[in-house]
């Protein structure tokens, strides 16, 4: 596999400080290899946005980073944790190393200022030296490759669709040539014509342009279909990480096989629709054990007592892939 | 005078919030009592309480007749007299005592009246909205940009000798529309929400959802509201008082200030005749804006004071929340000496 | 254009409301105060005069209801506010115009000032939350609870006299004749400086307050988190992005609080018997002149409708969503 471009190192993120504090995100270890598009899927609440948050030091008040690292390695010179830079040093890379498409594309975008004003002021922060007709040019450009005309320059965000709001924030995120773009649920608030739409026009530009993508949903099936490899997430911790025909056709955690079944596919043999019994765990008052055991069919003796570790599963094609279940012991931990 | 600032209107719940998991289930149960436990709150609570008490026993413990003459003419802060006296020798300390009674009234009383007004014009025109709305905002509208306190002046001194009770009237009829608007909008977003609407396809009157679906969701609104009223009619009736409108017999804290402006107190350096009158308006006004703070934070958590955006840690760090910037607390054992935890510009080579 | 239109037609509206109000008002009156008022100048009025004051008072005896408003209406549109009793015999409309220039020169520069620094204090409060900006909130909730004239007084005790720098009274010297020269105009500001302090401490805090609470508001939002994730520089995201969405309600809220403040603008003339309008309120108020009374109500009202469609345009300035329909 490629070399990585992004490694999340025992990532540990809360809401809160002291005896009350929650714990969102909880031992994540990930990493994002060059060029790959990484799906990372879980109900609400199981710490996929916080974790994507996290990563990149925007989580509000009162989020917290606990621990951990996220090591960036940069297309040249050498490797550093970003979660150590200084303000001035995260404003640096944030945008140019790694961009992020939000997922409310009606608010993303502020509402006072043109489009233009918008994407060019990135360009103003992050190369100031460039001039401001060749500013111009570069948000026209932009503006082109996301399939919006360049006389829509001047509009406001509220002239604008919803659809082209999102592609407005799509050409603004690689307005920079970033080589992390993370999508957190990016089309969720639109409708599945344009979700395709946009997300097609996405991979075409990954292609094109190279960088790679996080990409966060709770829409498995959309993940089965862009993504390379899929995390899935759940209590905040990763529960089971695979290539993306791996998961769809042969999903090892319980977990995953309930959200597989809450979506109907749309390639593909039928399958029966099911969804998870019983609703997201509370992250103030976390089981103990494996925190999936309470809404598990087929917990047994060890889920309620031990946490199970993110390892390689004792399956025959076990290589490339790990999970966090007790049905599945690791063989070697991941981490 | 005052301008009102409730935050409230501003803030319709659940806009533009990202969908971060909020970090608080386990503090629903706390938020009944937060209000009481609110310093602020308390505070002007307790003041308040102090003022109403006033009101109902200060005519029994003046030690004098407000306004008894003596031969203490423009005399300083004594033991006989706390306050001072005035040009007659009325006791000033006696003045404030009785006059507290009719600003308490004047200030309750038109707050209830422009509240129940506010209620009743801006919940209407919010829930039935069209026409109704329509010539309801603009009556509203209206009343709020017509200058109020020239108004009251001309009102009440074409009313020869008006009692408290006329002036409460005139305060409460002409400063009822700042609130009928935050009230009018508050029920626009109440309206859409799904709990409203379940009622209404489920059939319930009108007035039913009113009083026990929409009512029940403003109570912070209309307190809040009702305080901030009740602040304007004080200063609005002492202003009155000021200029010598005003029931002949009667005294408040304006009357006690017409006097000393009237008789050249400042010419004769005699402070005591205007001071405490101002300090009892500015300390009642104080804690009613105190209140207000409270309700206000008690329905938008985001103002809530700044004591909690700095944090100490376990290690004894303090670390400074802050938007933007998510504050990051290495589990490692190394002692650090800057408040902000990653401070140096340094990159680590990686592992 | 559409919104301006409505705009404009709100404040139409507002300015009949008005003058009709100001019609009805002295109907109130018992008794003929016109006829005490012929009795003390006796022979001094002419016929015309009187006609009008009967028109004003509504005391005409031959004429309907609906014939005295629309006599009303056409000595409003030829200007015509009837006689000030307390400046016999000057017509109100002249009265007015003497004392109109000093309040608008006081009070619409001071609200301004005032309405620009609190705002931009509210930005620093509200963006740096437990910082010093904190501390001056209890500060300005004090102040806010004063009424501005009681401020006045203070002021006046304490820093004006007759060796002091700041006159206690009148809006220029007394030896002076109201002139564009180099003596009357420094005199003129100097008179000005006190309450236009005390006018500035007692109305600053309610923007320094509101404008904090907005910021806090705004700070969430998620189009600031973008321009966070933006890399854009700490000033930028606050003044362009949280400050620039934050001056809005503000925008309206000065607007709406206008005729509080004027209000409270007017007592601040009367405790440093400033020649404006407030003054000449209270000098009316005194003679029961009651045409010049209205007189005042009525151009006061006017001022603020204009200071508002100012402040209309100001926000269609500054909310590009309004500009178009949509």
């Amino acid at each position: 596999m490629a070399e990585p471009v992004l490694e999340i190192r025992n990532l540990n993120v809360d809401y809160g400080l002291g005896d009350r504090a929650v714990h969102a995100v909880r031992d994540v270890n990930l990493t994002l290899h060059r060029g790959e598009v990484l799906g990372l899927a879980g109900e609400s609440g199981s710490g996929k946005s916080t974790l994507a948050y996290g990563l990149t030091r925007l989580l509000a008040p009162p989020g917290v980073i606990t621990g951990g690292q996220v090591i960036y390695h940069p297309a040249q010179g050498s490797s550093y944790d970003v979660l150590a830079l200084s303000d001035n040093g995260l404003r640096e890379w944030r945008w140019a190393e790694t961009a992020i498409v939000f997922q409310g594309a009606m608010n993303s975008l502020n509402p006072v200022h043109k489009i233009s004003t918008q994407l060019m002021d990135v360009l103003k922060a992050h190369e100031p030296n460039m001039s401001a007709h060749s500013r111009a040019a570069r948000a026209r450009e932009m503006l082109k490759l996301v399939g919006i005309s360049a006389d829509r320059m001047d509009a406001y965000p509220h002239q604008l669709s919803g659809g082209m709001r999102q592609r407005v924030m799509i050409g603004m995120a690689l307005i920079l040539q970033p080589q992390v773009v993370i999508m957190d649920e990016p089309t969720t608030a639109l409708d599945v014509v344009m979700q395709r739409q946009i997300l097609g026009q996405l991979i075409e530009l990954r292609e094109r342009l190279g960088f790679s993508v996080i990409f966060i949903t709770h829409d498995l099936s959309l993940l089965v279909e862009f993504s390379n490899r899929i995390a899935i997430m759940y209590g905040g911790r990763i529960v089971e990480e695979a290539p993306a025909n791996t998961i769809y056709r042969d999903a090892l955690h319980p977990y995953s096989k309930g959200l597989l079944s809450s979506f109907p596919a749309l390639r593909g043999p039928r399958r029966e629709l099911t969804g998870i019994p019983g609703s997201p765990p509370d992250l103030a008052g976390m089981p103990a054990g494996c925190s999936f055991h309470p809404r598990c069919p087929k917990a047994f003796e060890p889920c309620g007592s031990a946490i199970p570790v993110l390892g390689r599963p004792d399956t025959p094609d076990g290589a490339g892939r790990s999970v966090a279940c007790w049905l599945h012991p690791a063989e070697q931990p991941v981490g | 005078m005052t301008i009102p600032t409730s935050s409230i209107e501003q803030v319709i719940p659940g806009q533009g919030a990202m969908a971060q998991p909020s970090a608080k289930p386990a503090k629903a149960k706390r938020q009944r009592f937060l209000f009481v436990r609110n310093t602020k709150a308390a505070t002007g609570l307790v003041v308040l309480g102090v003022y109403v008490l006033l009101a109902i026993i200060g005519p029994w413990i003046a030690p004098y007749d407000p306004s008894g003459r003596s031969n203490d003419l423009v005399q300083g802060p004594s033991a006989a007299h706390w306050f001072g006296t005035t040009h007659l020798g009325q006791d000033i300390f006696s003045q404030i005592l009785v006059g507290t009674r009719s600003v308490m009234y004047v200030g309750f009383l038109a707050g209830l009246i422009a509240t129940t007004l506010s209620v009743l014009i801006g919940v209407t025109a919010g829930y039935l909205g069209g026409k109704t709305d329509d010539s309801l905002s603009a009556l509203t509208n209206v009343i709020l940009v017509i200058p109020a306190i020239p108004l009251m002046i001309i009102i009440t001194s074409v009313l020869n000798n008006a009692s408290d009770t006329l002036i409460a009237v005139v305060i409460g009829l002409t400063s009822w529309s700042w609130n009928a608007r935050v009230l009018r909008a508050q029920t626009l977003s109440l309206r859409r929400r799904d709990f409203v609407e379940a009622s209404r396809a489920s059939g319930e009157t009108t007035w039913r959802i009113v009083i026990f679906e929409l009512l029940p969701n403003l109570t912070a609104v209309i307190a809040s509201g009702l305080v901030g009223t009740v602040i304007y009619a004080v200063l609005s009736e002492i202003t009155l008082a000021f200029i010598g409108i005003t029931s002949n017999d009667g005294w408040n804290w304006g009357t006690i200030l017409f006097w000393a402006q009237g008789q050249q107190a400042l010419g004769q350096h005699a402070w005591w005749w205007f001071v405490p009158a101002g300090l009892a308006i500015a300390c009642l006004g104080t804690a009613l804006s105190l209140i207000n703070f409270g309700i206000d934070e008690f329905v938008s958590p985001r103002l809530r004071s700044a004591g909690k955006t700095k944090l100490k840690t376990a290690a004894g760090h303090t670390v400074r929340m802050r938007i933007g910037f998510t504050p990051v607390l290495e589990n490692s054992a190394a002692p650090h000496t800057h408040a902000r935890v990653i401070s140096t510009p340094v990159m680590r080579e990686a592992k | 254009m559409k919104y301006f239109l409505q705009r404009i037609g709100f404040y139409v509206f507002t300015a009949w409301a008005a003058i009709t109000l100001n019609f009805f008002i002295p109907r109130m009156v018992p008794g003929d105060p016109v006829q005490s008022l012929i009795a003390k100048y006796k022979g001094q009025l002419s016929t015309d005069a009187m006609q009008s004051l009967y028109i004003l008072f509504g005391l005409d005896q031959h004429k309907s209801m609906w014939a005295e408003y629309v006599d009303y209406w056409k000595q409003i549109f030829h200007g015509d506010l009837g006689l000030s009793f307390t400046f016999f015999p000057a017509p109100v409309s002249q009265v007015i115009s003497q004392a109109l220039p000093w309040t608008l020169l006081l009070v619409g520069i001071t609200t301004i000032i005032s309405f620009l620094l609190g705002t931009s204090l509210g930005v620093v409060a509200g963006w740096r939350r437990g910082s010093w900006t904190d501390g001056l909130l209890p500060v300005t909730t004090f102040f806010s609870s004063v009424p501005y004239f009681w401020l006045g007084i203070i002021a006046i005790y304490l820093l004006a006299g007759p060796d002091s720098f700041f006159p206690s009274s009148g809006g220029f010297d007394s030896g002076l004749v109201p002139a564009w020269d180099q003596y009357f105009i420094p005199s003129a500001i100097q008179h000005s400086l006190l309450p236009a302090l005390t006018i500035l401490i007692s109305s600053v805090s309610g923007w320094i307050l509101s404008m904090r609470n907005m910021m806090v508001t705004v700070a969430s939002e998620d189009y600031i988190t973008v321009a966070h994730a933006k890399g854009l520089s700490e000033r930028r995201v606050a003044l362009s992005y949280a400050a620039r969405n934050a001056l809005l309600p503000n925008v309206s809220g000065f607007a709406l609080s206008l005729g509080f403040i004027v209000g409270g603008t007017l007592l601040v003339e009367i405790v440093f018997s400033y020649p404006g309008l407030g003054f000449t309120l209270l000098q009316a108020l005194g003679a029961r002149d009651y045409p010049l009374m209205q007189g005042i109500f009525l151009i006061i009202t006017i001022a603020v409708l204009v200071a508002n469609l100012l402040a209309d345009i100001a926000y269609l300035l500054l909310d590009p969503r309004t500009r178009k329909d949509g």
